[in-house]
């Protein structure tokens, strides 16, 4: 079933990339190709794959139960809020929440999960920014 | 003997003191990676290339450093294979056969040695290889036209998925995917934005760095979170007795005849598009067994059933080298990963790279011959510091891989969209390693899908249109024809190699439990 289910994704997705490569605004300076062609090919392809996946599904994969699919979801987003949050808190403090937050939901314990999280946030700093001086987010206090 | 006198140029490139600082450091860290659960060369290498372009390395040093890498990892492999059972990557899984077997009887150590020594032989002689077949590859390759050129970028994507690909369909998606993602951004031809939605972060195409690490090494994370605290966690794994770690001269030299077979063996299947390491090592040992192995004891703890697979595994790790530079198309993921390397420097891969860089092959080629040595003198002593390194929980580790990869790829951009299209990658591999659909195509296709659509265009364009000429010239059939083979051929004969693989691991597994 979730093979017919991506199949059904994936054409829809292909329909999607032939319409939006049908709506390119052609310049006048064209060549004899296009840009449209390519992608034409592309989505004919990825067509083509996925009316296969619809016709012939492998077995069922193993997919994790419910709450392991909300903690996969729950990182996720916890990771999108640390590509926010970056700029606006500086690295060390947005690093070591984020590290926390993951290494706790691995299966440390709370306590320790926060020292493991201060732990690999400084440590990254040190080696990164002190060390090799790459730039790393600045926050309000220049870390 | 102008072949000597390059290589001895490249030599003196890679003999300065940050040169070898670097490489010595590569190997260390690639071996690591390679040692600890859920990191391999390919999400090693991959973590690592922003962390290189943006520390201001030039061209040379950085490509020292992550083949460094890349060697050290393909070593590392073994050491999870022997001890624990856990293959760190697919060729590695041959390992397991005849080092678990070893490690239990309390032979670790001598197991680990000789697999030094084997991956040692199979990839000095690899390179050796790689010095005499690239530059015969580049005389052919600059016949190629454009029209050829595309021909070969849809052999390499037909063939990517390699013999034993459980399903094309989804190899073939997988690619299409990729050169989809390509597509975003400004038409380099003729400057309009295609695929862009108008938001100006997109005008200038995903950044294919950011769809490596989070398809390899962000969507890792992910799946050490769905299964922690199931079998499938490592931690729960027993600690081994290494034992001693030097191995007796007597077994190296009964091994000495299978690592040269095994060493042509494994080349042979890098160099040849489609194979690979993981096919390398199989056959390898698959040949053995059936020559030498007169006594039964192949999959009980034989040192050859080591040597075989390790020797066979980095011969072709070596060889995959060959189409990698000399045509700048990548046989496999890790080629492919190095492949993104050579990109992000802004060197384009392929038969010009021999006459316009010379200094940057025949450079990296010397740095090759240098980590291996460096591998084999740092692998045989230090062996007991890097299975240490297993004793490190995925629980600490990942958080960290997680925060580097971050941090890489802020570096380059210092954007928060480009962290956020990454998160949206780890997810999307994620989601794509659960329905079984190969990740490599899709970084493939995001690295050479505008190349391959300029020597589309420029074919036709030189024809007037015509699309006949991509298919008008000797060559450009033969390129179809063995594209279209490779493509079929899995799905005829792929089920009984699998077949095969699995019986191996199976007979093995009854001893085991």
């Amino acid at each position: 079933m979730s093979d017919r289910i991506f199949g059904g994704i994936g054409l829809v997705l292909a329909v999607i990339f032939a319409w939006q490569a049908s709506i390119i605004q052609e310049s006048f300076l064209t060549d004899a190709v296009g840009p449209k062609m390519f992608p034409y090919i592309i989505a004919a392809v990825m067509g083509l794959a996925s009316i296969y996946f619809l016709l012939k599904p492998d077995p069922e994969p193993d997919w994790p139960r419910g709450g392991r699919l909300v903690e996969i979801i729950f990182a996720a987003l916890v990771m999108l809020a640390y590509s926010q949050a970056l700029p606006e808190l500086g690295f060390v403090i947005a690093t070591a929440i984020t590290a926390s937050y993951l290494t706790w939901r691995l299966g440390s314990r709370p306590l320790e999960s926060l020292a493991i999280g201060i732990g690999t946030s400084v440590g990254i700093y040190v080696v990164f920014r002190l060390l090799l001086g790459l730039s790393l987010a600045r926050g309000p206090f220049g870390f | 003997m102008e072949l000597m006198s390059n290589l001895a140029d490249g030599f003196a490139v890679a003999f300065t003191w940050q040169n070898l600082a670097l490489a010595l450091m590569g190997c260390f860290l690639g071996t690591i990676m390679g040692a600890l659960p859920g990191l391999g060369p390919s999400n090693g290498v991959a973590i690592l290339i922003p962390l290189a372009f943006t520390l201001g390395l030039g061209a040379t040093p950085s490509l020292i450093l992550l083949t460094s890498v890349y060697y050290g990892a393909m070593y590392g492999g073994r050491i999870s294979s022997i001890l624990l059972n856990i293959p760190g990557d697919e060729p590695a899984m041959m390992t397991c056969l005849d080092g678990y077997p070893m490690a239990q009887q309390g032979r670790a150590g001598e197991a680990l040695a000789l697999s030094g020594i084997a991956s040692f032989v199979g990839a000095f002689f690899a390179t050796c290889g790689l010095v005499l077949l690239a530059p015969q590859l580049v005389k052919v390759a600059l016949l190629f036209g454009p029209a050829e050129y595309f021909a070969l970028f849809a052999l390499a994507f037909a063939t990517l998925g390699g013999i034993s690909s459980t399903n094309q369909a989804k190899s073939a998606f997988a690619a299409a995917l990729g050169l989809g993602l390509a597509m975003i951004g400004v038409d380099t031809q003729t400057g309009v934005p295609r695929f862009t939605f108008g938001e100006v972060h997109l005008y200038d195409g995903i950044d294919f760095l950011v769809a490596i690490v989070g398809l390899f090494a962000l969507s890792e994370v992910f799946i050490f979170l769905e299964h922690r605290g199931t079998d499938r966690d490592i931690s729960t794994k027993p600690k081994m007795e290494i034992g001693r770690i030097v191995p007796s001269w007597s077994l190296i030299r009964s091994c000495i005849p299978t690592m040269g077979r095994t060493t042509v063996l494994g080349f042979i299947a890098g160099v040849l598009p489609g194979a690979g390491a993981s096919l390398g090592s199989f056959i390898s040992y698959s040949m053995e067994k059936r020559l030498v192995d007169r006594d039964g004891t192949f999959g009980k703890g034989d040192p050859r059933g080591v040597a075989a697979p390790e020797a066979g595994n980095n011969a072709a790790a070596g060889g995959a080298l060959v189409p990698m530079l000399a045509l700048g198309v990548p046989g496999s993921g890790t080629t492919a990963v190095l492949l993104a390397v050579l990109l992000a420097l802004n060197i384009t891969p392929g038969p010009l790279l021999f006459t316009q860089n010379p200094d940057v092959v025949w450079g990296l080629i010397a740095a090759l011959f240098i980590g291996n040595f460096m591998l084999l003198a740092m692998n045989i002593p230090m062996v007991g510091l890097f299975t240490r390194v297993l004793l490190v929980p995925p629980r600490i580790l990942m958080p960290i891989v997680a925060m580097i990869s971050f941090v890489g790829i802020y570096g380059i951009s210092g954007s928060s969209f480009d962290l956020m299209v990454m998160v949206g990658f780890g997810i999307l591999g994620w989601g794509l390693r659960k329905l079984d659909v190969p990740l490599v195509p899709v970084i493939l296709g995001t690295l050479l899908g505008n190349e391959m659509e300029v020597n589309f265009r420029r074919a036709v364009n030189i024809a007037d249109g015509d699309y006949s000429v991509l298919i008008s010239s000797p060559l450009t059939i033969l390129l179809w024809t063995v594209a279209a083979v490779g493509f079929v051929l899995p799905i005829l004969v792929g089920g009984l190699v699998r077949r095969r693989m699995r019986m191996a691991r199976d007979a093995k597994g009854g001893v085991r439990d």
